[in-house]
Protein backbone atom coordinates (compact mmCIF):
# COMPACT_ATOMS: atom_id res chain seq x y z
CA UNK A 1 0.00 0.00 0.00
CA UNK A 2 1.47 3.71 -0.84
CA UNK A 3 0.06 6.53 -0.76
CA UNK A 4 1.20 10.31 -1.94
CA UNK A 5 -0.77 13.66 -1.35
CA UNK A 6 0.23 16.91 -2.38
CA UNK A 7 -2.45 19.06 -0.89
CA UNK A 8 -2.75 23.02 -0.01
CA UNK A 9 -5.55 21.38 2.61
CA UNK A 10 -4.61 21.10 6.62
CA UNK A 11 -2.47 17.75 6.79
CA UNK A 12 -1.86 15.56 10.11
CA UNK A 13 -0.62 12.67 11.53
CA UNK A 14 -3.85 10.47 12.14
CA UNK A 15 -4.46 11.20 8.16
CA UNK A 16 -1.46 9.25 7.19
CA UNK A 17 -1.70 6.64 10.11
CA UNK A 18 -4.89 5.94 9.99
CA UNK A 19 -4.89 4.05 6.12
CA UNK A 20 -1.66 1.75 7.84
CA UNK A 21 -3.18 0.24 11.13
CA UNK A 22 -5.07 -2.51 9.59
CA UNK A 23 -2.92 -3.66 7.16
CA UNK A 24 -1.56 -6.57 9.78
CA UNK A 25 1.49 -5.11 10.88
CA UNK A 26 2.88 -5.20 14.01
CA UNK A 27 4.57 -1.36 13.93
CA UNK A 28 3.85 2.01 12.41
CA UNK A 29 6.48 4.88 12.48
CA UNK A 30 5.84 8.33 11.60
CA UNK A 31 7.83 11.71 11.39
CA UNK A 32 5.86 15.07 11.77
CA UNK A 33 7.28 18.06 10.11
CA UNK A 34 6.32 21.59 11.74
CA UNK A 35 6.12 25.13 10.74
CA UNK A 36 8.40 26.47 13.35
CA UNK A 37 8.61 30.21 14.39
CA UNK A 38 11.98 31.30 13.71
CA UNK A 39 12.93 34.20 14.22
CA UNK A 40 10.03 36.67 13.35
CA UNK A 41 8.93 33.46 11.08
CA UNK A 42 4.93 33.76 10.96
CA UNK A 43 4.57 31.47 8.07
CA UNK A 44 5.63 29.52 4.95
CA UNK A 45 4.61 29.45 1.51
CA UNK A 46 5.48 26.20 -0.31
CA UNK A 47 5.76 25.66 -3.81
CA UNK A 48 6.19 22.56 -5.95
CA UNK A 49 6.47 21.68 -9.81
CA UNK A 50 3.07 19.96 -10.20
CA UNK A 51 3.87 16.53 -11.68
CA UNK A 52 7.22 16.44 -11.25
CA UNK A 53 6.85 16.48 -7.41
CA UNK A 54 4.40 13.48 -7.18
CA UNK A 55 7.22 11.63 -9.48
CA UNK A 56 9.62 12.29 -7.32
CA UNK A 57 7.40 10.90 -4.16
CA UNK A 58 6.56 8.02 -6.01
CA UNK A 59 9.89 7.15 -6.25
CA UNK A 60 11.42 7.62 -2.69
CA UNK A 61 8.35 5.63 -1.71
CA UNK A 62 9.04 2.77 -4.21
CA UNK A 63 12.85 2.84 -3.13
CA UNK A 64 11.83 2.69 0.67
CA UNK A 65 9.16 -0.18 -0.34
CA UNK A 66 12.06 -2.13 -2.83
CA UNK A 67 14.88 -1.69 0.50
CA UNK A 68 12.39 -2.59 3.27
CA UNK A 69 9.62 -5.16 3.54
CA UNK A 70 7.10 -2.64 4.45
CA UNK A 71 3.67 -2.99 4.39
CA UNK A 72 2.40 0.14 3.68
CA UNK A 73 3.83 3.87 3.47
CA UNK A 74 1.89 7.66 3.37
CA UNK A 75 3.60 10.78 2.15
CA UNK A 76 1.58 13.95 2.47
CA UNK A 77 3.02 17.33 1.99
CA UNK A 78 1.04 20.76 2.14
CA UNK A 79 1.88 23.22 -0.44
CA UNK A 80 0.77 27.23 -0.35
CA UNK A 81 0.77 28.99 2.80
CA UNK A 82 1.12 27.50 5.97
CA UNK A 83 1.04 29.41 9.26
CA UNK A 84 3.55 28.71 12.23
CA UNK A 85 2.46 25.45 14.45
CA UNK A 86 0.72 23.74 11.37
CA UNK A 87 1.85 20.65 9.62
CA UNK A 88 4.16 20.54 6.39
CA UNK A 89 5.01 17.17 6.01
CA UNK A 90 4.16 13.58 7.46
CA UNK A 91 5.75 10.45 6.71
CA UNK A 92 4.53 7.04 7.47
CA UNK A 93 5.54 3.42 7.10
CA UNK A 94 3.90 0.47 8.33
CA UNK A 95 5.88 -3.02 8.90
CA UNK A 96 5.92 -6.04 10.91
CA UNK A 97 8.32 -4.83 13.38
CA UNK A 98 9.66 -1.59 14.48
CA UNK A 99 13.12 -1.64 13.03
CA UNK A 100 11.82 -1.53 9.20
CA UNK A 101 8.85 1.04 10.04
CA UNK A 102 11.81 3.26 11.94
CA UNK A 103 14.39 2.90 9.24
CA UNK A 104 12.38 3.49 6.11
CA UNK A 105 10.42 6.16 7.56
CA UNK A 106 13.96 8.09 8.53
CA UNK A 107 14.76 7.08 4.89
CA UNK A 108 11.95 8.84 3.21
CA UNK A 109 12.27 12.10 5.24
CA UNK A 110 15.63 12.40 4.39
CA UNK A 111 15.51 11.54 0.83
CA UNK A 112 12.06 13.75 0.67
CA UNK A 113 14.53 16.62 1.80
CA UNK A 114 16.61 16.10 -1.42
CA UNK A 115 14.83 14.26 -4.01
CA UNK A 116 11.40 16.23 -4.32
CA UNK A 117 10.44 19.10 -5.86
CA UNK A 118 9.32 21.62 -3.37
CA UNK A 119 10.81 24.95 -2.40
CA UNK A 120 10.05 27.00 0.60
CA UNK A 121 9.98 30.42 1.56
CA UNK A 122 9.83 31.94 4.95
CA UNK A 123 7.20 34.94 5.91
CA UNK A 124 8.23 37.37 8.56
CA UNK A 125 6.56 39.66 11.13
CA UNK A 126 8.39 42.59 9.83
CA UNK A 127 6.55 41.94 6.14
CA UNK A 128 9.48 40.31 4.30
CA UNK A 129 9.75 37.22 2.94
CA UNK A 130 12.60 35.09 2.05
CA UNK A 131 13.57 31.85 0.19
CA UNK A 132 14.74 28.64 2.77
CA UNK A 133 18.80 28.05 1.20
CA UNK A 134 19.31 23.91 0.99
CA UNK A 135 21.34 22.78 3.62
CA UNK A 136 24.63 20.81 2.94
CA UNK A 137 23.27 18.73 6.37
CA UNK A 138 20.13 17.41 4.16
CA UNK A 139 22.32 16.80 1.36
CA UNK A 140 24.68 14.74 3.71
CA UNK A 141 21.53 12.74 5.33
CA UNK A 142 20.10 11.96 2.00
CA UNK A 143 23.99 10.70 1.24
CA UNK A 144 24.38 8.56 3.48
CA UNK A 145 21.17 6.26 2.67
CA UNK A 146 22.85 5.81 -0.72
CA UNK A 147 26.33 4.87 0.28
CA UNK A 148 24.58 2.55 2.83
CA UNK A 149 22.99 1.36 -0.55
CA UNK A 150 25.67 0.85 -2.52
CA UNK A 151 26.99 -1.05 0.26
CA UNK A 152 24.29 -3.44 -0.01
CA UNK A 153 23.21 -2.83 4.29
CA UNK B 1 10.60 25.02 -26.36
CA UNK B 2 9.01 25.47 -23.47
CA UNK B 3 10.49 27.34 -20.43
CA UNK B 4 9.13 26.87 -16.49
CA UNK B 5 11.35 29.08 -13.52
CA UNK B 6 10.35 27.80 -9.42
CA UNK B 7 10.80 29.84 -6.39
CA UNK B 8 13.57 32.32 -6.21
CA UNK B 9 14.31 31.79 -9.86
CA UNK B 10 10.85 32.19 -10.99
CA UNK B 11 10.62 36.06 -9.07
CA UNK B 12 14.11 36.73 -10.65
CA UNK B 13 13.36 36.21 -14.32
CA UNK B 14 9.86 37.63 -13.53
CA UNK B 15 7.41 34.92 -14.76
CA UNK B 16 6.54 31.49 -14.38
CA UNK B 17 6.93 29.93 -17.86
CA UNK B 18 7.30 31.12 -21.47
CA UNK B 19 7.33 29.52 -25.31
CA UNK B 20 10.93 30.40 -26.88
CA UNK B 21 12.30 29.44 -30.24
CA UNK B 22 15.53 27.95 -28.92
CA UNK B 23 18.66 29.25 -31.55
CA UNK B 24 20.16 25.99 -33.58
CA UNK B 25 23.20 27.04 -31.90
CA UNK B 26 21.94 26.13 -28.87
CA UNK B 27 22.15 22.01 -27.99
CA UNK B 28 22.82 22.08 -24.00
CA UNK B 29 21.57 23.43 -20.75
CA UNK B 30 24.62 25.35 -20.89
CA UNK B 31 24.41 26.86 -23.89
CA UNK B 32 20.39 27.61 -23.25
CA UNK B 33 21.76 29.32 -20.28
CA UNK B 34 24.67 31.70 -21.77
CA UNK B 35 22.02 31.96 -24.36
CA UNK B 36 19.06 33.46 -22.45
CA UNK B 37 21.50 35.66 -19.93
CA UNK B 38 22.75 37.44 -23.43
CA UNK B 39 18.74 37.74 -24.26
CA UNK B 40 17.69 40.12 -20.96
CA UNK B 41 19.68 41.68 -18.03
CA UNK B 42 16.95 39.66 -15.40
CA UNK B 43 18.06 36.51 -16.73
CA UNK B 44 21.75 37.38 -16.16
CA UNK B 45 20.71 38.12 -12.56
CA UNK B 46 18.42 35.17 -12.39
CA UNK B 47 21.64 32.50 -13.71
CA UNK B 48 24.36 34.53 -12.19
CA UNK B 49 24.97 31.62 -9.70
CA UNK B 50 24.86 28.28 -11.45
CA UNK B 51 26.22 26.28 -8.17
CA UNK B 52 22.39 27.41 -6.82
CA UNK B 53 20.56 26.22 -9.99
CA UNK B 54 19.42 22.99 -10.37
CA UNK B 55 17.55 21.92 -13.95
CA UNK B 56 15.13 19.17 -15.23
CA UNK B 57 13.88 18.08 -18.90
CA UNK B 58 10.07 16.85 -19.30
CA UNK B 59 10.35 16.64 -15.43
CA UNK B 60 13.52 14.84 -15.03
CA UNK B 61 16.52 16.28 -13.11
CA UNK B 62 19.46 16.64 -15.28
CA UNK B 63 22.73 17.95 -14.93
CA UNK B 64 23.73 21.58 -17.19
CA UNK B 65 25.75 19.10 -19.63
CA UNK B 66 22.26 17.63 -20.97
CA UNK B 67 21.46 17.78 -24.60
CA UNK B 68 18.17 19.55 -25.38
CA UNK B 69 17.23 17.54 -28.10
CA UNK B 70 14.03 16.03 -28.08
CA UNK B 71 12.77 17.28 -24.88
CA UNK B 72 9.61 20.29 -25.36
CA UNK B 73 10.15 21.77 -21.79
CA UNK B 74 13.24 23.05 -19.55
CA UNK B 75 13.14 23.32 -15.73
CA UNK B 76 15.14 25.85 -14.23
CA UNK B 77 14.96 26.09 -10.18
CA UNK B 78 17.05 26.19 -7.25
CA UNK B 79 18.22 23.49 -5.01
CA UNK B 80 14.80 22.20 -3.36
CA UNK B 81 14.45 22.92 0.09
CA UNK B 82 10.58 20.59 0.58
CA UNK B 83 10.06 18.56 3.82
Amino acid sequence: MKKIAITAEPISTAMALTPLENLGGGALASFTGIARADSGVVALELEHYPGMTEQNLHAVADAAMSRWSLLGCVLLHRVGKIAVGEQVVVVATAAHHRAEALDACAFLIDRLKTDAAFWKKEHRTDGSALWVEAKSTDEARAEKWREAEAEGS
Amino acid sequence: MRFVYFARVREAVGIDCEERDVPATVHTIQDCLDWLRQCDARYALAFSDPVRLRYALDQQMVNANASLAGYSELAIFPPVTGG
